[in-house]
């Protein structure tokens, strides 16, 4: 059995994996439609939109192993941390949900991702702006696709109103976590790194009004619960998706196919 | 080495790579496919840039094999392959020749890239009518192919946006390449 990597807490390696657990974790659970999404089409969307979020967290990962002194690879960083040393938001480890659930929690994910792409590409950090270039792309395509579908559900049938509003109810109560500060926000707006989370609440509320009010939903009030997943401080779905990502590389150390 | 020798020497590497064939839609190469960025001749060795279509792509592990032993085949080598990021892939980099052979192949050649600037666009309630045209068009193609399974609504991913086209074009289908046919079959 495979034991745990140690991992440093340097505040740019901290940004990074937020970014790179938030697309690794959120890729993770999209492929679990793999096979099971309504119809062929959304599974292949899905899925392929699963690879994309691998993909970019191959590049981010990839990076933030080479912030730490054991340079540790992609692989590394993916398998063997151990749950508290996960830092992304605890929206994307939610389970995977009803299909209404899963458009939603897309709609706000790669609206946030876009927005953060967008600034990363000016990024102090070359490579960083390098993988931005790219995922932008990618996450405007997410975002308009899973926006097509809040609209069409939140616009559609009883049930699908239904299912919508009550994924709105839920997902709405993570979302502030995607724009609280700390020390690791402070630090990657000083150094140029990338913006502070709060940066992007502004522009994330108008584009996700725009969506939620085509669809004819309304913007649910703020609560004062807040989630922690980015602290490395997660909610209980978060064991599980790593028991099923791990069980390979822990029982097999360096298995490759 | 000279010059002129040089300049022979990435000439004919952009040759091979021309005779590489792009591991998911082999009627095109990868230097058609445009992500062949340079050729560099560093005396001993050559170095080829290339950069991924998609940051998930799962074929850049093949095409870095395929480009390199082609190179070493044609007496070309030493080589390696690096990947640049930036600027990123984009479709408008497939060529006149890579867009005329993709169209004979029954794919529809991309029209040039979004630029990124246009708002986001949402389909929802006022492309309606326009979707239920689509999807009874499918529908009668789907048949017509006596196919079973779900109506494509909404615009397909980019795997398989071939498809979509060729379904609602009937009288394309003939133009297709058998294998093409027969996964569509499949699917």
């Amino acid at each position: 059995m495979q034991g745990s990597i140690q991992v440093p807490t340097d505040p740019k390696l901290q940004y990074l994996l937020r970014i790179g657990d938030a697309c690794l974790i959120l890729g993770q659970r999209l492929g679990e439609w793999c096979g099971h999404a309504p119809i062929v089409e959304e599974d292949i969307a899905l899925s392929n939109m699963a690879l994309d979020l691998i993909g970019q967290a191959r590049g981010v990962l990839t990076l933030a192993g080479e912030q730490c002194p054991q340079d540790y690879d992609e692989d590394q960083l993916a398998f063997l941390r151990d749950e508290r040393d996960y830092l992304n938001p605890t929206i994307v480890e939610l389970e995977r949900g009803d299909f209404a659930f899963t458009v939603l929690r897309n709609a706000m994910v790669a609206t946030w991702l876009k927005l953060l792409w967008e600034r990363l590409r000016d990024s102090s950090d070359a490579e960083l702006a390098a993988i931005a270039g790219k995922a932008l792309k990618e996450a405007r395509y997410h975002q308009q696709h899973a926006a097509d579908w809040v609209v069409r559900l939140g616009d559609g049938t009883e049930e699908s109103r239904q299912r919508i509003e009550a994924a709105l109810a839920r997902l709405w109560l993570y979302t502030p976590e995607l724009f609280d500060d700390d020390a690791v926000d402070a630090a990657a707006r000083a150094s140029g790194l990338g913006p502070a989370g709060s940066e992007l609440r502004e522009p994330w509320l108008a584009e996700m009004r725009e969506i939620l009010g085509e669809a004819g939903l309304a913007l649910p009030k703020d609560t004062a619960f807040r989630s922690s997943g980015k602290r490395g401080v997660h909610s209980e779905h978060m064991g599980y998706i790593l028991a099923e990502m791990q069980h390979l590389q822990r029982a097999y150390p360096g298995g490759a196919w | 080495m000279n010059a002129t020798l040089e300049a022979a020497r990435t000439e004919r590497a952009w040759a091979v790579l021309d005779t590489v064939p792009d591991p998911e839609v082999p009627a095109i190469s990868v230097r058609e496919l445009g992500i062949v960025r340079e050729v560099l001749d560093h005396g001993t060795s050559l170095e080829v840039v290339l950069t991924p279509t998609y940051s998930g792509c799962p074929a850049t592990e093949v095409i870095e094999r395929s480009v390199l032993d082609a190179i070493d085949a044609a007496g070309l080598g030493p080589a390696r392959v690096t990947m640049r990021r930036a600027p990123a892939w984009t479709t408008d980099w497939i060529s006149a020749d890579g867009r005329r052979k993709l169209h004979q192949y029954g794919i529809a050649p991309p029209g040039p890239a979004a630029d990124g600037t246009a708002p986001i666009r949402i389909v929802g309630r006022r492309a309606d009518a326009v979707l239920r045209q689509r999807a009874h068009r499918a529908a009668v193609c789907l048949r017509l192919h006596r196919l079973q399974g779900a109506v494509p609504l909404h615009r397909l991913p980019r795997t398989l946006r071939t498809f979509q086209t060729d379904m609602s074009a009937p009288g394309r289908s003939q133009a297709l390449a058998p294998e093409r046919a027969a996964r569509r079959e499949i699917l």
